[in-house]
């Protein structure tokens, strides 16, 4: 039976015999496990497309989306972090493997004719790898991947001529990337780039097999050997040890998600991944009209150098340890690179932003105004979800599903005495004075999205903190969330600029703190004093 | 054959190719299986009951069906969505309704009530349901399907779990 399809398959499509000829390709005694790199980069291409594959099916490719996708997949779906986790790291150590197989074909010469074409195939799939990189880092859309995108496009924008060009192609005409930048890095990572990289994986497999597996001058006496079993074996073992050092950091390595793109967010410190650290800090050393020599000059020089390598050495072939020249210029380079790229880190500031915001839920409440938040507070107070059941209604109107359009003058007196209006069972009064009454009716009436899934599920202390911000009246000098007087600093990313213990103690005795204050000491019990500053603290900027 | 001197003998190579094809096998296995949890596991937080009151028993005939249209929210993947929904429901007694899917059983085609026929009728490929929900006609395989429901305090409270029919 076997042998019957096996024979079809034979006479119709050539196939069996086309992978026994693959197989039992003659290779050079030297052939070892230096050359398993080539194999493994390959595998882990593979890897990489399998893997983004499995993202692409739960990932919302769209500013408006791709964050909380992520957050989906790392939070809600089981297996998500693993699967985000081996795509990640896979795309650093797909460089590494990439860098490997170039430096052994280096440093082993075998570059020279007539493998010239090979090698420069090889240096473009190399830059489609970088692009591959480049192009994904934007898709999470957290700060770090908006602003080291809009470093980039700003970098591609310095190009002499095809500046303004080249950044209109990526969508970021104006200096902003949005919409059409994120669309095109997109298609770009998921449709060109793969295919790109599939046929010159296609074309650089089918050099090698045309010219051979590069022997060493000491080969020519020696007998060949065949690349099945033994070459076959160590590809194979080599592929698992690359997986096993994938699947350890998808498990160990924190693999966070930042908060979501901010274009405001000026605390934010833009870094590359660390592959492009290098060029980061290369941009340092060249400044004024001299930055485009660093940012494009120098990088695209290397590039075409790279690609000319067979051209400028031409030389017989010769064993590795006698090509000193190529063991100084892969040394060298080493130390320029690890250089360039230690002192990136070394002036780098530690980031201020914790990176895992983005994988916690998000909370509506950070952006609502004050007395909205405290409203809430007195929904609960004065037991209002008796009647009014969030997400259904029972005996009250669902006020989840659409605002009240009861007139003000109709809500004060329903919030005074419910059962006057609702035919409630047992008579309530409120206990809210009219302030808050007022405050509660633009909740009914007013309130946005933010306010809606906020309402369903509020974090206690933080409510209890907008009471006493409206119960003092602190709107009458400062503004939070856009609400609120101007004679006193806005309290919008307070945490930025004062500790929780300043903040804390600053209630007590304002000019003891900031000399020039004209705010009057609060007295609040120790509880009351951490919940208005748990809450003002959290506001962000 | 003799001139390739190194080649192993052929117990060696099929020793090799076994386990060349026992690692590739751990390898795809290393993938695979977070894979399969990834692609057929629930999501973690379950959804939990999502009740909407869509009509008061009261205002409703006995044994007539009616459209109801009302909003509902709905876990979508990443979001959670707010959204017009539909559905026949028909008052089968003084506290019970059923309220069905506005799905055909059949192929999904949105179906309707026909007050000459008295049935519900898909315009797809005319399956019939009497008001019961019967399959009366045309290909549908089962009942129609219905919304997890519940009667409290005279009203009638839909969920959007499908109950299959």
């Amino acid at each position: 039976m076997l042998q019957g399809i096996s024979a079809w398959l034979e006479d119709r499509t050539g196939l069996p015999s086309a992978v026994s000829k693959f197989l039992n390709e003659d290779i050079p005694a030297s052939a070892g496990w230096h050359q398993v790199f080539g194999s493994v980069a390959m595998f882990a291409f593979l890897i990489q497309a399998a893997t983004g594959f499995l993202l692409s099916l739960n990932y919302g490719a769209t500013p408006a989306e791709a964050h909380a996708s992520i957050r989906y997949i790392m939070t809600e779906l089981t297996g998500g972090a693993m699967i985000r986790g081996l795509h990640h790291w896979g795309s650093s150590c797909m460089i590494v493997v990439v860098a490997l197989h170039m430096i052994q074909v280096f440093l082993w010469g075998a570059y020279k004719k007539p493998r010239e074409a090979t090698w420069i195939v090889g240096c473009f799939l190399l830059l489609l790898t970088m692009a591959f990189g480049l192009t994904g880092y934007l898709l999470p859309w957290d700060n770090k991947a908006y602003w080291g995108t809009t470093v980039t496009t700003q970098i591609a924008g310095l190009a002499p001529v095809l500046g303004q060009y080249i950044k209109q192609l990526l969508g970021a005409e104006r200096d902003v990337i949005g919409n059409t930048t994120f669309s095109r890095f997109y298609a770009a990572h998921v449709m060109l780039l793969p295919a790109l990289t599939a046929l010159l994986i296609g074309v650089h497999l089918y050099l090698v097999r045309r010219h051979g597996v590069t022997p060493t001058p000491a080969d020519a006496e020696k007998p060949k050997k065949r690349f099945y079993p033994g070459q076959v074996f160590k590809d194979t073992l080599a592929a698992f040890a690359y997986t096993m050092v994938l699947v350890l950091f998808a498990n160990f390595a924190t693999l966070g998600l930042g908060s979501m793109a901010d274009p405001t967010d000026t605390r934010y410190i833009p870094r590359p991944e660390w592959y492009f650290l290098f060029l980061f800090e290369m941009l340092k050393l060249f400044q004024g009209p001299l930055e485009v020599v660093g940012a494009l000059i120098l990088p695209n020089l290397a590039i075409v150098a790279l690609i000319l390598v067979p051209f400028l050495d031409r030389g017989r072939a010769i064993a590795v340890r006698k090509r000193t020249v190529a063991i100084a210029v892969v040394i060298l380079s080493a130390i320029g690179w690890a250089g360039l790229t230690e002192s990136a880190i070394a002036t780098t500031p530690p980031s201020m932003e914790d990176p895992l915001a983005g994988l916690r839920p998000p909370q509506p409440w950070l952006h609502l105004p004050a007395d909205q938040m405290a409203a809430i507070g007195y929904f609960q107070k004065d037991n209002c979800g008796r009647c009014h059941v969030l997400g259904r209604s029972v005996a009250g109107p669902d006020l989840s599903i659409a605002p009240s359009e009861k007139p003000a003058e109709w809500l004060l007196a329903h919030f005074a005495r419910p059962e006057m209006i609702a035919d409630s069972e047992s008579p309530s009064t409120s206990t809210l004075n009219g302030a808050q009454q007022r405050n509660l009716a633009t909740l009914v009436t007013k309130r946005n999205e933010d306010g809606l899934n906020t309402w369903a599920n509020p974090p206690a202390k933080e409510i209890a903190g907008a009471m006493l911000y409206q119960a003092r009246g602190c709107f009458a000098c400062h503004t939070l969330n856009g609400v609120g007087a101007k004679n006193a600093p806005i309290l919008n990313g307070l945490a930025a600029r004062r500790t929780f213990d300043w903040v804390e103690k600053h209630f007590g005795d304002p000019p003891k703190f900031s000399p020039n204050s004209r705010m009057p000491a609060y007295k609040f019990t120790q509880e009351e004093l951490d919940q208005i500053t748990t809450y003002l603290m959290g506001i962000p900027k | 054959m003799c001139e390739h001197a190194n080649n192993p003998p052929p117990t060696r190579r099929t020793f090799y190719g076994l386990i060349i094809q026992a690692i590739g096998a751990a390898i795809a296995a290393v993938i695979a299986v977070p894979a399969g949890m990834y692609l057929l596991m629930k999501p973690k937080s379950a959804a939990g009951e999502d009740l909407v009151e869509i009509a008061n028993l009261s205002e409703l005939a006995e044994g007539a069906p009616r459209e109801i249209v009302y909003y509902r929210t709905r876990v979508d993947g990443w979001k959670r969505t707010r959204e017009k929904a539909t559905t026949w429901v028909v008052k089968t007694g003084q506290s019970n309704a059923i309220a069905f899917s506005p799905n055909c059983p059949h192929l999904g085609c949105i179906y309707h009530w026909e007050d000459d026929g008295e049935k519900f009728a898909c315009p797809c490929h005319a399956s019939a349901f009497s008001k019961e929900g019967k399959v009366v006609g045309g290909p549908a395989p089962r009942p129609l399907d219905r919304f997890a429901s519940r009667v409290e305090g005279g009203k009638l409270l839909v969920s959007s779990q499908v109950l299959r029919g």
